[in-house]
């Protein structure tokens, strides 16, 4: 039912609500929208589109699903469960279940080889790793102050880290010729432009496993940052979501291992985010992990989980799972495994196509060169070939420029989030794909010079001036689709976003549920 | 291993080190001294009573005998078909079957008086998060809000800490047993704009907490003539809604609105949660119900900071969306309630203390005004502390309330057993025996 609307004033909302700093405006949600209207089923719709821009993992849900079957007493609706019901529905202690930060802590040290130990008393619970994000810039940044992060990133952390808070991230920019390693000038770099813009740096975020590369961060890297961020003294927050989601014989190394190492380094500058959402493919049980090596933001952090706290059946059951040891080991060692096994099909799969991805070794996606069908260099050129990908591949995959990645042509592929049989398709298309402009390429290129060199022709004669070519320019270009916008704020510019920042859907879950 | 003295590091946010988290206040200073020291009745008979926390213990039967009867819950929620869709489901706009439930549970405590849209439900994790959430929507760092005394202490936390707004008391008295009048809607609109502050909105609780009683009809349109005239906000936090005793008592400002014809509805948005009326705390459910299509829109962008776990939203939608069930519900743990409350305040009316004639909640709202040594805050805390200390109970002051007149206590009554109250009540039996005495 609608209601009678009133005054413009009445209802009018704050500068917050107000403004697009959710970020859901960009129309590269297009992406999803095409799935979400048309979505692939390997009977009912063939033809549909496939879901590759959504980064969850859906290779070991069978051992979870097996796991809870076994173990009824888990689940407080269940029979043997039923005897916990009161206890738990009543318990909103913002510490959480004892027994909750325990498995949680284990578990983290876990994924780290048992090279790292947690205290379950630094454990603090956010509303997913959304709210551990938002949490954290909460209790380290004021409104107007800075973190720098490394590009390519997330490009919800615009939302998490910004869009409430009135903290600012500025780009530390990376690039493939150091297969987009952080380095210490581009640090250094990123900094004097913010001292240069009087903008306080508060401190530096980084995704390791790196979202959305898939890399993990070697261990000068790590001492490279470490070293910066103490010299600068200030924070650093380490999202470690992707931290059991690492394979490929690969151990992973986390920043809290080299805190251990070597006293030197500061703790107290060290956070965590962390989340089960991609390790255990559990995004709807909203599990946010904020650990951090400094007492104060502890508390800080745990006074703010109030708005964010993990549903105490949730902490129950999963306090039972995750303290099961046998479990967890299998877990961890059969998701390595599944991971690794569909990495490998599908990037050499990509390979017999020639086209090549960053070396990877986490995650539940491949960064994809695509960078030798871009008609040109340009971001421009970069959506144009993303709205082919969609439009006639029917495949959503998340183009480079969303990430704020500094080179166009790349672009972020989901693997994890599908059945073999549904990636085998994937796999045709971008095959199909692969060899049709290969083709076209060629025939193209002649066609463009050729109408570019008529139109130069007539109007040779007319045209002197450098302004009425860009309008002819402009002209043709008029008939290329092109639904993007990029909105300059303040010298901050602010591009696509990828598709987390909507709602997710997965592509199993049915909208109407 | 040596502690090594650092240089200073670049300090944390100004939210963090400020105190507006509330928790100062002697309101959360009882908590502590009762988690420091809980009663057992036979481990600790002599520690410190919880009568400071709002919470509802009374029905849980009902609800442990539903699942019990209805396993197919059980397998809903863990079984073979639709784990993964659930275990996946993080879409901001809820299972549709549960939003659907929450409306139609809504409209059963309201005696189908009135209709809800399960379109118009945002969810969040509990209302703590659905008042921050409303507050950074309405409300600009530095924009104010008016909240009628006394009120909800986590209020203080909730609108103001993270989201910079500040809150503009809005001051009621005994004089006509705490009910918001128009002079002091207008006195604290005049007291903002004095000091150059923009006053949004209007947030209001009903019924009431800390006071127990539910706003009347004149007060409620009163009220929305007020927030019409001076264009603003309303937010109705009603999580104690299925709480009142007698169902006829409670209006809702729906009904208001929905007789209007919906006039000015897109000012009023209302908060609900499981918390209380279930007695929930832990699930985390908060829903935020607009009537302003944009809040609708930007709440649920929002709420992806603070979503309800999918498996709780699963295994509740059966129990809500079952009419008998709820209306049983509702009905017996209305009526529990109100034994309870007639029964505690008999009790205390016997041993010389009297309280608010109140009609709804999980506590009551308890004079002890005679005993105060001064008329002042001061006189009230030492009344507090003697509580605390010498009768080991833990009841909330007035004045962490925000409420102006001293010596008024928010007693809670519905978060222990039958035995334990008993032995509570015996605590002041004892305590007005020895004063009368001396």
């Amino acid at each position: 039912m609608g209601y009678q609307s009133v005054s413009e004033n009445s209802h009018l909302l704050s500068r917050i609500a107000a403004g697009d700093g959710h970020g859901e405006n960009s129309s590269y949600f297009d992406g999803w929208k095409d799935y979400d209207s048309n979505p692939f089923h390997p009977v009912s719709n063939p033809g549909g589109v496939i879901q590759m821009g959504l980064a969850e993992n859906l290779l070991c849900l069978d051992l979870i699903k097996e796991w809870i079957k076994e173990h009824p007493e888990a689940s407080i609706c269940t029979e043997e469960g039923l005897n916990y019901f009161e206890a738990v529905a009543n318990f909103q202690d913002y510490h959480g279940l004892p027994s909750f930060r325990q498995a949680l802590a284990r578990f983290m040290g876990k994924a780290r080889g048992g090279r790292v130990s947690f205290n379950p008393d630094s454990i603090v619970m956010s509303g997913g790793g959304t709210g551990a994000q938002e949490t954290l810039a909460f209790c380290l940044a004021d409104p107007g102050d800075a973190f720098l992060v490394p590009t390519p990133y997330y490009p919800a952390f615009d939302r998490d880290f910004c869009w409430r808070t009135g903290v600012r991230l500025l780009p530390i920019n990376c690039f493939s010729s150091n297969n987009f390693k952080l380095t210490k000038a581009a640090l250094e770099s990123a900094y004097e432009t913010a001292r240069k813009n009087n903008i306080r740096v508060k401190g530096v975020l980084m995704t390791n496993p790196s979202n959305p590369l898939g890399t993990t961060m070697d261990r000068d890297t790590l001492k490279t940052l470490l070293t910066f961020v103490n010299q600068k003294r200030i924070h650093l927050v380490c999202d470690e979501v992707f931290s059991g989601s690492v394979f490929n014989q690969a151990d992973f190394l986390s920043v809290c291992e080299l805190l251990d190492e070597e006293p030197s380094y500061d703790k107290s500058l060290i956070h965590i985010a962390y989340s089960l959402s991609k390790d255990l493919g559990l995004p709807g049980f909203r599990v946010g992990v904020i650990y951090s090596y400094n007492d104060t933001v502890v508390k800080c952090a745990r006074r703010m989980s109030s708005f964010g706290l993990v549903s105490s059946q949730t902490q129950h059951l999963l306090s039972h799972m995750l303290n099961d040891d046998d479990f967890t080991s299998k877990y961890l060692a059969e998701n390595k495994r599944r991971l690794h096994t569909r990495h490998e099909e599908f990037t050499s799969g990509l390979e017999k196509f020639g086209i090549k991805c960053l070396p990877s070794t986490a995650g539940l996606f491949i960064w994809m060169d695509l960078r030798q069908f871009l008609k040109e260099n340009t971001e421009n050129a970069e959506l144009k070939l993303w709205r082919v990908i969609i439009d006639d591949v029917k495949l959503n995959i998340s183009p480079g420029s969303s990430f704020r990645c500094t080179e166009p042509g790349w672009f972020r592929v989901c693997f994890a989030n599908m059945d073999d049989a549904t990636m085998h398709v994937a796999l045709k298309r971008i095959g199909d794909f692969a060899d049709k402009v290969k083709d076209e390429t060629t025939q193209l290129d002649d066609a463009t010079m050729h109408v570019a060199l008529k139109r130069i022709g007539d109007f040779a004669d007319k045209v002197k001036d450098e302004t009425t070519q860009l309008q002819q320019k402009k002209r043709f270009n008029k008939k290329l689709r092109l639904s993007f916008c990029r909105i300059n704020d303040g010298g901050i510019t602010q591009h696509l976003m990828s598709p987390h920042l909507q709602s997710p859907r997965s592509p199993l879950v049915k909208a109407s549920h | 291993m040596v502690a090594k003295v650092y240089k200073p590091c670049i300090p944390l946010s100004a939210i963090a080190t400020s105190s507006t988290h509330g928790e100062d206040s002697p309101y959360f200073a009882g908590w502590r001294a009762y988690d420091e020291d809980p009663y057992d009745a036979t481990t600790n008979p002599s520690g410190v009573i919880q009568m400071g926390l709002a919470e509802n213990q009374v029905s849980f039967d009902l609800l442990e005998k539903y699942l019990e009867e209805h396993q197919e819950v059980s397998k809903l929620v863990n079984g073979i078909g639709g784990f993964r869709e659930n275990a996946l489901f993080q879409d901001y706009h809820g299972l549709n079957s549960f939003r659907k439930a929450m409306a139609s549970f809504m409209e059963e405590i309201r005696g189908g008086k009135v209709k809800f849209d399960s379109n118009r439900i945002v969810l969040t994790a509990g209302a703590t998060a659905a008042n921050e959430l409303l507050s950074f929507i309405i409300a600009n760092p530095g924009d104010a809000l008016l909240v009628p005394t006394p009120y909800y202490p986590g209020f203080d936390r909730d609108l103001r800490w993270r989201t910079g707004v500040n809150i503009i008391p809005v001051n009621c008295n005994s004089s006509n047993k705490f009910q918001i009048t128009k002079q002091a809607l207008e006195e604290a609109y005049a007291k903002a704009k004095k000091a150059d502050l923009q006053v949004k909105g209007l947030l209001m609780t009903n019924p009431s907490n800390p006071l127990g009683t539910a706003m009347t009809r004149p007060v409620l349109e009163e009220i929305l003539n007020f927030i019409s005239s001076k264009n603003m906000h309303l937010i109705s936090d009603e999580i104690y809604s299925g709480s009142v005793f007698s169902s006829e008592e409670f209006i809702s400002i729906a009904e208001i609105l929905e007789e209007s014809g919906y006039a000015d509805a897109q000012r009023v948005h209302i908060v609900y949660s499981l918390s209380k009326d279930l007695g929930l705390p832990g699930f985390r459910v908060g829903a935020i119900y607009s009537y302003n299509d944009a809040v609708v829109t930007t709440a649920r962008r929002m709420s992806s900071f603070t979503l309800v776990s999918s498996q709780t939203q699963k295994m509740l939608s059966p129990m809500l969306s079952d009419v008998n069930f709820t209306k049983n519900y509702i009905k017996t743990n209305r009526e529990r309630l109100k034994r309870r409350y007639d029964y505690v305040v008999e009790k205390l009316r016997e041993c010389g203390i009297e309280c608010l004639h109140g009609n709804a909640g999980l506590f009551c709202w308890m004079n002890l005004k005679p005993l105060l040594e001064e008329a002042t805050t001061d006189g009230e805390l030492k009344l507090w502390e003697t509580i605390l200390k010498d009768l080991k109970l833990d009841i909330s002051p007035g004045s962490s309330c925000h409420c102006t007149e001293p010596g008024w206590f928010r007693v809670c009554f519905a978060n222990m057993s039958i035995e334990t109250l008993d032995v509570a009540l015996s605590r002041f039996t004892s305590f007005m025996e020895k004063r009368r005495k001396t």
